[in-house]
């Protein structure tokens, strides 16, 4: 048993140890000895991505999709840097992810040795924590460590920078009991006080208008069975942050859509009208308030959130309750079962039949177009074709938007984008980490003609693996959001935002060994969708759509949610 | 916003992992999130894996609750206590050196010996004082020797403690 192992082995046997089965990684001098070792452990699949930027994303997805820490792996200095846009995401998303980075051996360290970086002091700031290994003793315990912050409490990135030379020494390693990994200084509160629970209750029943709030917490803590259920029997409507989408069946009665800037009518006005707005798993961003002075002016606010630091941020909270969303809502739901029996389909039916009312007034529509094709459209013709149960990943601005309005999510982990960061480039490479975690699903990166451009290498990656990936370019030959808002606050002028100069997408996609589609007339739509998912390759399905069409309805930056411009 | 918004000055201690780099996390958190700090001072406790922190901020109510909040989610932070909602001892220490030349060489001293403070240094035309106290009497230690003329000043951050219980 006592046989020496080397520090690329013993970062390797971590690994499996925390069940790991797929690396997205990219070689480079500082890291040679475990790529060297990486070739005698079969049960690690590694996926070789063309940016380090693109593994991180994957493994951003990875994680969302599988709920399992994701793990990327890359080479000091440019390798490491190239993974902070990457990091900053996950860390803005809460999404528990490990990041290997090369080190220049510790001797060198602090000397601008060749591809040396201080990433450990770069990604200080956007990392749940990070860590630089300089003594191959600590070796073991660190990354079991990093692997336990990542996924325990608030999820997030965590970062551990491993210098050349504690890869290449050995030891005789200690046994490690996974379940004594403990961190003194590190205990979030998980189990939320059973008093503030009542209290909220007690406030909830009170209520006549009250609205849920959901955010990306309820995802994260697998929470949606329980939303659900204490949403039905009190028959409370439901909305949720980006980041929430999924968290609640977005084909429920109950349901009012996404809220804020860019969400609906009907969930603004509920919002602005309620008398307990009860906000699980959410942060009170400013996307989703816009003026904070005019947010739910008439709301007692209950915060539910594991992050202490998150309540009573940015909106004053009545009822602050810390912990797990799901642990918060199974003690709800306990505590309603228990009560006498009410009619509340009964007794909410005037503040429903109001909501409905907003709905009806101002549904989330389009018009259409006989000769243009409509970009909502194309993601209804999606949700259509795929039953509305395929993985969505975005990536950011326009496509990201109407993909939250009209792919209607039924299930948690069904949508991945970068919500916090809102990193363009994200969905390409985050849908191949979803199609690395569900092989047999069908995955669509709902993607613009502007992001597609700042992941397109990893076209490569995809068809190397033959990942079917499916991504739907918008095409409108802009830089659709920044445009919209040019063309709304700063009288169109465009500056900058015209990409009418791009590639053929059909033979970028060809010329990289997938299949290239293209739709330009609304009757083209549907073949073009059902040919897609009929081939069992990587396909880019470019929809040259409406040049100028907005994402409504709209909050403008700065305004109140009810003072949102509607079409 | 219903709370009031007074603004004052806390001195809050922290208790971190004594391992590199940990200040940096406590720094960056206050120059990243746009938090004030007034002075610092930090160093190992009996516990040699744990250093403490004593820092001085001013904000209101919400922007303190933030600061606390957001140093306790530090993975490396152990405890957080906001000393100015308890009773506690808070000192500052400053080392100053002052002109003294005939006629002034005893005034300094007289100064010196009023507010209980230390020669630590003697040349010819100089003192050098240790002075110890809250941050008003080193002001005001400082007011009075500056019409001498101070040559060289160098000043801690608070140091403050917790009264113990009484009863």
């Amino acid at each position: 048993m006592s046989k020496k192992r080397t520090g690329a082995q013993i970062i390797l046997d971590c690994l499996e140890r925390e069940g790991v089965r797929h690396i997205f990684g990219y070689p480079g001098g500082a890291v040679i000895d475990i790529y060297d070792e990486l070739t005698r452990r079969p049960n690690l699949k590694h996926y070789l991505v063309r940016h380090e930027q693109a593994a991180v994303h994957a493994a951003d997805g990875y994680a969302r999709a599988s709920d399992q820490v994701g793990v990327a792996l890359v080479t000091s200095g440019p390798g490491a840097t190239n993974t902070v846009t990457g990091i900053a995401s996950a860390y803005m998303d809460s999404i528990p992810i490990v990041v290997f980075t090369g080190q220049v051996p510790t001797a060198l360290i602090g000397n601008d040795a060749f591809q040396e970086v201080d990433i450990v002091g770069i990604t200080r700031p956007c990392t749940k924590h990070n860590y630089l290994v300089t003594d191959i003793k600590d070796l073991a315990r660190t990354i079991h460590e990093a692997f336990y912050i990542a996924r325990t409490g608030r999820p997030g990135p965590v970062l551990v920078d491993l210098p050349k030379n504690i890869q290449q020494s050995s030891i005789v390693p200690e046994p490690i009991d996974l379940k004594a990994i403990k961190i003194k200084s590190y205990q979030p509160t998980l189990h939320c006080n059973p008093r503030q629970i009542k209290r909220a209750l007690d406030m909830i029943l009170e209520a006549k208008k009250p609205v849920l709030y959901t955010g990306g917490g309820i995802i994260a803590s697998n929470a949606a069975d329980e939303l659900f259920q204490f949403a039905e029997a009190l028959q409370i409507p439901v909305t949720s942050t980006l980041m929430g989408l999924g968290g609640f069946p977005g084909v429920h009665p109950l349901w009012m859509g996404m809220l804020g800037m860019h969400g609906t009518y009907c969930a603004n006005m509920a919002v602005a009208n309620s008398d307990v707005l009860i906000a699980i798993g959410a942060r009170f961003d400013d996307r989703v308030t816009g003026k904070l002075a005019a947010f739910a002016p008439y709301a007692k606010i209950i915060h539910i959130d594991v992050d202490p630091s998150s309540i009573s941020k940015n909106v004053v909270v009545h009822i602050p309750i810390v912990g797990d969303c799901r642990d918060a809502l199974h003690q709800l739901n306990s505590l309603v079962k228990k009560l006498e029996p009410r009619d509340w389909r009964q007794e909410r039916q005037e503040w429903l039949e109001t909501v409905n009312e907003w709905n009806r007034k101002h549904p989330l529509g389009y018009k259409q177009d006989k000769k243009v094709i409509k970009p909502q459209f194309v993601i209804e013709k999606l949700w259509e074709a795929t039953k509305g149960d395929a993985y969505i990943t975005t990536e950011v601005g326009q496509n990201q938007m109407w993909a939250a309005q009209f792919y209607r999510f039924k299930r948690p982990r069904q949508l991945m984008t970068s919500g916090g960061l809102g990193a363009m480039g994200y969905g390409f490479p985050a849908a191949m980490g979803v199609q690395v975690a569900k092989p047999d699903d069908v995955v669509i990166d709902i993607a613009g003609d502007g992001s597609i451009l700042m992941n397109i290498q990893e076209l490569t990656t995809v068809v190397e693996h033959n990942l079917p990936v499916k991504v739907a370019i918008l095409n409108n030959n802009y830089l659709g959001m920044v445009r919209q808002w040019q063309q709304l606050l700063y009288d169109r002028r465009y500056s900058q935002t015209d990409l009418t100069s791009q590639p053929d997408f059909v033979k970028v996609a060809e010329a990289f060994g997938a299949v290239g589609l293209r739709a330009t007339k609304p009757d083209e739509v549907e073949k073009v969708i059902r040919q897609a998912m009929e081939t069992a390759r990587p396909v880019f399905m470019d929809f040259v759509v409406d040049r100028e069409e907005c994402v409504m309805p709209m909050v403008p930056p700065g305004k109140a949610t009810h003072e949102m411009l509607l079409a | 916003m219903e709370a009031s918004k007074s603004v004052r000055r806390h001195t809050i201690s922290v208790w971190v992992d004594n391992t590199p780099g940990v200040l940096s996390r406590v720094t960056g958190l206050f120059s990243g999130r746009g938090f004030n700090i007034e002075s610092l001072c930090v160093a190992e406790t009996m516990d040699p894996s744990v250093s403490r922190i004593t820092l001085v901020t001013t904000g209101d109510e919400f922007i303190t609750e933030q600061i606390i909040k957001q140093l306790r989610k530090l993975i490396n932070t152990i405890k957080v206590v906001d000393l100015s909602e308890l009773g506690h001892v808070e000192r500052e220490m400053a080392l100053v050196t002052v002109k003294a030349e005939d006629k002034s060489r005893a005034e300094v001293l007289r100064i010196a010996d009023i507010f209980r403070c230390r020669v630590v240094d003697v040349s010819p035309n100089t003192y050098t004082l240790e002075i110890t106290g809250n941050h008003e009497k080193i002001q005001a230690v400082l007011g009075l020797l500056k019409n001498h003329g101070i040559m060289d000043e160098v000043r801690s951050g608070a140091l403050a403690i917790q009264r113990a219980k009484k009863d």
